[in-house]
């Protein structure tokens, strides 16, 4: 006859090791599993959540979005955009041939106009993220050119115009169903929430856990929207700047140093926040402190 | 309170003349960080602040300490060399440190 207490021993062991392989198992699981459109919602929700009164479509607007006072700066600056001058250069720039004949519209659906939203997107040919600065330069050297500087400039100017065109749009960006694209998208999420650089912060570190605080004078803005109003012009530049130009800078400030413009982590971690800003308006070129 | 022994009284001064003698050997020694120390140094650094790069993830401290290494070194400065060169070290393999821990603590704090 077994003694009442050995089955309670059995019971509590079985249990006990039930819970180790349950705990060995779930990262496991979570390692293996990449669900972006779980990922959306889940984004979505946390800022929804965090910032109820801030209606959806203003997380765009960045720090504006979380501060009445900086937003208040912002709107008697829009006034004048000091980004106008970037939309009418590049303007012009996309309506001059290249010294073939052809023009930038030549490499892009649409001829190029109101096309922003597009991307960045995942090219199932070349297997990897195209962003419009990266698509750009490959126009530029196609047709016998040299390529910009990623940063800004020339590149900023043409950007600009770009979103200009396609202001309202809602970001559609897609993943396609290719292990490469997932690959990519996990690869850009990791690197916003990895900590990096002697201070050891992360994107997500300012943009998810603190929008809307102060870090020294500037307003954080929220990771929701992040990348919808580039290129910006920034009063800290005193010019205007790049997606690229916005991580180079980031990288910098935590004392990290900064991949190559266009790196390829760059391009993965622009492809994921711009999936998880998808349906917000295209609302670049913007203008931010 | 027994008063010191003539020998003990020796014995004394002697630790104390033994522990001079060591300080000053030490003192020595540092102070005459030479070239060869610095090459050492430096290639130990650039070997980490490699290793940093190839997992992308470099800090721009790194980099200043190994300039400043450098810029000693060209000075003929090789105790300052040397300094700065282990410190640049010491910052590549915390780099390192943190882009293994990060492999997979990143996940701790996506939004679920």
């Amino acid at each position: 006859m077994k003694r009442p207490g050995s089955t309670v021993r059995t019971a509590s062991l079985i249990s006990v090791l039930a819970m180790l392989i349950a705990a060995a198992a779930r990262p496991a699981i979570a390692a293996e599993t990449i669900d972006p459109a779980a990922d959306f919602r889940a984004f979505r929700d946390y800022f929804t959540k965090k910032f109820p009164d801030v209606p959806l479509n203003d997380f765009v607007n960045g720090p504006a979005s979380m501060d009445a006072d900086l937003r208040r700066q912002w709107q008697s600056i829009d006034d004048f955009p000091p980004y106008d001058f970037a939309v009418e250069r590049g303007k012009q720039m996309f309506a001059t041939p290249f010294a073939n004949g052809k023009t930038y519209g030549d490499c892009f659906a649409d001829k190029g106009i109101g096309i922003r939203q597009n991307y960045p997107y995942f090219d199932q040919t070349g297997g990897e993220v195209v962003t419009l600065e990266l698509a750009l330069n490959r126009c530029r050297e196609a047709n016998g050119e040299r390529p910009y500087s990623y940063v800004k400039d020339e590149m900023a100017s043409l950007t600009a115009y770009m979103a200009f065109t396609s202001r309202g749009k809602p970001f559609d960006i897609k993943i396609p169903n290719d292990p490469r694209a997932l690959a990519a998208y996990q690869k850009g999420e990791q690197y916003f929430y990895a900590r990096r650089g002697q201070l050891n912060f992360s994107c997500a570190g300012c943009h998810v856990q603190n929008p809307g605080n102060h870090i020294r004078t500037e307003v954080l803005a929220p990771a929701l929207g992040l990348l919808a109003a580039m290129p910006i012009y920034r009063s800290e530049w005193n010019g205007m700047g790049t997606i690229s130009r916005r991580f180079v800078t980031c990288n910098s400030q935590v004392r990290g140093v900064p991949l190559a413009p266009q790196d390829e982590l760059y391009r993965d971690v622009e492809y994921y926040l711009s999936y998880m800003g998808n349906g917000l308006p295209v609302a670049g070129p913007g203008a931010r402190p | 309170m027994r008063p010191m022994t003539m020998a003990a009284s020796w014995r004394g001064r002697g630790l104390l003349v033994l522990a001079v003698l060591l300080f000053v050997a030490a003192s020595a020694a540092r102070a005459a960080s030479s070239e060869a120390d610095f090459k050492a140094a430096m290639a130990a650094a650039d070997a980490a602040e490699s290793e940093a790069g190839a997992l992308k993830n470099q800090w721009t401290t790194t980099e200043d300490a190994l300039a400043a290494a450098r810029k000693a070194a060209a000075a003929g400065d090789f105790e300052t060399a040397v300094a700065d060169a282990r410190q640049a070290e010491a910052l590549a393999k915390a780099s390192i440190a943190q882009a293994k821990d990060q492999e997979t603590a990143w996940r701790a704090g996506v939004i679920r």
